[in-house]
């Protein structure tokens, strides 16, 4: 333990910092007076340090031991996170202030979350893994449960408690079978102590409860019961954080450890991906036709897009975690505009979320409905917009690894899902009269809406060149 | 049967039994009396493997800390337990069918059990610097150096538990007296206090 080891966690040590004064500031000031303030403040601060991620500022390198591992992959996933983490608190301000949700813990628990999602994507030990994806949970139990005089809300909050429970069980339980295996819980020393042999009864144990554990996290089907719910229930500014930033972590740490300690055993945990990918696919593309209510909705089209991105992870090669990485980052600035989209709906002055209520949206907002359609298309990868390179870049990855079979599903899955996207944008254009929907006057969530959907338009000339970084971010993950 | 040969049995059997009849007592409070009985005899088991610092902190966490809390959550929650047994009746035999094929799988598992090759070597390796001492300073040692990332983002775990559990419960309500100390140090014994002379047969206006 030196300096050096601490500078490599230099970012995560300012956030923390940051939490804490944060904390004691607004606890002997405004209390949530300063709720806005802070807010701000967080953004501004998660933007800085994803610049200083980005530009290699920060510490490179393994640090503690090889407990924690600042490389390209780490940096690439925790600019995601902390850009993506920013805007999503952004949009929120208006929505909380609005229904009195707005707390001054809100940002700072936000805060400790980040810390712990950029832990787990950069986590080099078993132990450090587990550490990081409970800090993020138990933030994301608290904030789910933000409207505590609410029944669903309460609701939603302990049943992803209860079940991120028994995930982290199972987790555990992995965990502890992998370190009877190898005898230490470093992933380097795993990946060493597999060599090229054939694995052990045992430790297929431990890599099929460790990959349930974070399927539940990633809410991968068959392991995806709690997401509608939690979806629905947690209130709308939580669910456009829950479907963004933690996704992002949570494949990450699957990518890591799946390459980083189970890198020699590519053939026996493909097939496992390969099953959670079709699964989620179908599941999040059959199951989401009938939903009435567009967070419900949203819920199986995450799940539907985590199938698509553990295609190319299931593809077990460098370009397959490139094709993940560039799939999650489109996906995340495809879910902050379409929620910022959800987060101004309203009628009365009151929140809406039935998707009935869309109808002839065109008619009120000609510019949010023209938005919603790019990203609706992007979402269901129809050609000329963004999300359609996203899921070409997967397929291909899943081509060039032999798994041709896999890439026709995935094909036959986005086709049925782009029915309900479809729907959407019949619905605002064509729909049956109804009451009209207003929309709330923020600039922040009309912004945030449009430059997505400019994103999604603009993006096809290069994806912003995201790709040169997801390449070495992949690079140094596979080896 | 040499005498640690013997109390090995003894407590393991304890630990069983125990545990056993934590399930299948009925009332909660026997419960967590034989809860107690399972955390000490596991204690006394670490010790045996000349663990004596777990086996301490197994005494006063769990048995100092965890098994009193649970015994006023027991008494002071009105749950009501047969209710929640009857209910639990009703799943009993998916839950055991469920229960023996784990165990068989487990069992699967441990029969081909085999480590790796240098999983020996590794387990070595990570203690060879603490030749010498004893666990306690071992665990030190390894708790607040090489591991000190982890102890540290416990310690933000825990932060996160008590800010969330503030934040989902703490409710300011206006309609309760709230204890001023200023004003109580402030108050002029001779305002607060006024004497009447009160004739007698006639009570104060």
């Amino acid at each position: 333990m030196s300096s050096a080891d601490f500078s490599v966690l230099m970012p995560q040590i300012v956030l923390t910092i940051f939490a804490m004064g944060g904390l004691l500031f607004a606890v002997y000031t405004g209390k949530d007076r300063v709720a806005p303030l802070l807010l701000w403040v967080t953004s501004a601060l998660f933007v800085a340090i994803a610049f200083w991620i980005g530009t290699g500022g920060a510490g490179d390198g393994a640090a503690f031991g090889g407990l924690f591992v600042a490389d390209a992959f780490a940096r690439f996933a925790s600019v995601m996170i902390l850009l993506s983490a920013a805007a999503v608190l952004l949009m929120s301000e208006s929505y909380m202030a609005r229904r009195d949700l707005l707390r001054f813990e809100y940002p700072l628990l936000v805060t400790l979350c980040v810390v712990g999602m950029t832990v787990m994507v950069s986590a080099g030990d078993l132990m450090t893994l587990y550490m990081g994806l409970e800090l993020q949970s138990l933030s994301l139990y608290v904030i789910a449960a933000l409207r505590r005089d609410s029944a669903k809300s309460t609701e939603a909050g302990l049943k992803y408690f209860v079940l991120g429970a028994l995930s982290s069980g199972l987790l555990l339980y992995g965990a502890s079978l992998t370190y009877g295996y190898s005898g230490t819980t470093l992933f380097s020393g795993i990946i060493r102590a597999i060599g090229d042999g054939d694995p052990s009864l045992g430790l297929l144990f431990g890599l099929v409860f460790i990959a349930s554990g974070l399927a539940f996290k990633v809410s991968a089907a068959p392991f995806h019961m709690w997401t509608p719910d939690v979806y629905e229930g947690a209130p709308t500014p939580v669910t456009a954080f829950f479907a963004t930033a933690p996704k992002v972590a949570a494949i990450g740490l699957l990518a890591r450890i799946l390459h980083d300690a189970f890198g020699g055993v590519t053939g026996d945990w493909q097939q496992v991906v390969a099953a959670l990918s079709v699964a989620s696919m179908f599941l999040g593309a059959v199951a989401a036709i009938g939903q009435r209510d567009i967070k419900r909705l949203m819920a199986y089209s995450s799940i539907n897009h985590i199938g698509f991105a553990l295609m190319g992870l299931a593809a077990g090669t460098a370009f397959g975690v490139q094709a993940m990485l560039v799939y999650m980052a489109i996906y995340v600035v495809m879910n902050i505009g379409t929620f910022a989209f959800i987060l101004a709906m309203e009628q009365d002055g009151k929140p809406v979320t039935s998707i009935e209520s869309l109808s002839l949206f065109s008619r009120t907002d000609m510019t949010r409905a023209l938005a919603m359609l790019v990203l609706m298309f992007s979402m269901a990868g129809v050609p000329p917009f963004v999300g359609f390179f996203g899921k070409y870049y997967v397929l291909s990855a899943a081509i060039d690894a032999g798994l041709g079979w896999l890439a026709v599903l995935g094909v036959i899955a986005s086709v049925i899902a782009a029915y309900y996207y479809l729907r959407i944008v019949y619905l605002m254009f064509f729909g049956p009269e109804g009451q009209s929907l207003e929309t709330t006057r923020s600039p922040v969530l009309w912004g945030m809406l449009v430059a997505s959907a400019l994103i999604m338009v603009v993006g096809v000339v290069n994806l912003f060149g995201i790709e040169g970084p997801a390449a070495m971010a992949a690079q140094t993950l596979v080896e | 049967m040499t005498p640690p040969d013997f109390a090995f049995y003894l407590f393991a059997i304890l630990v069983v039994a125990a545990g056993l009849f934590t399930v299948i007592a009925r009332n909660p409070v026997h419960s967590v009396l034989w809860l107690i009985l399972a955390f000490l005899s596991s204690a006394g088991l670490f010790v045996l493997m000349g663990a004596e610092f777990v086996a301490m902190l197994l005494v006063i966490v769990y048995v100092g800390a965890v098994a009193v809390l649970f015994l006023f959550v027991v008494m002071m929650l009105d749950v009501d337990f047969s209710a929640l047994k009857a209910e639990m009746a009703k799943y009993m035999p998916v839950a055991l069918l469920i229960g023996v094929v784990i165990l068989m799988q487990f069992g699967i598992i441990f029969g081909v059990w085999q480590a790796s090759d240098v999983a020996e070597q590794n387990v070595a390796a990570a203690t060879a610097r603490f030749g010498g001492a004893s666990n306690t300073q071992a665990i030190g040692q390894l708790l607040y150096d090489d591991y000190l990332l982890l102890f540290q983002l416990a310690g933000l775990i825990l932060l996160v538990a008590m800010i969330g559990a503030i934040v989902l419960t703490l409710r300011h309500r206006s309609d309760v007296k709230r204890q001023d100390i200023v004003a109580q140090i402030m108050r002029d014994p001779a305002k607060s206090m006024e004497l009447r002379e009160v004739k007698s047969g006639q009570g104060l206006q």
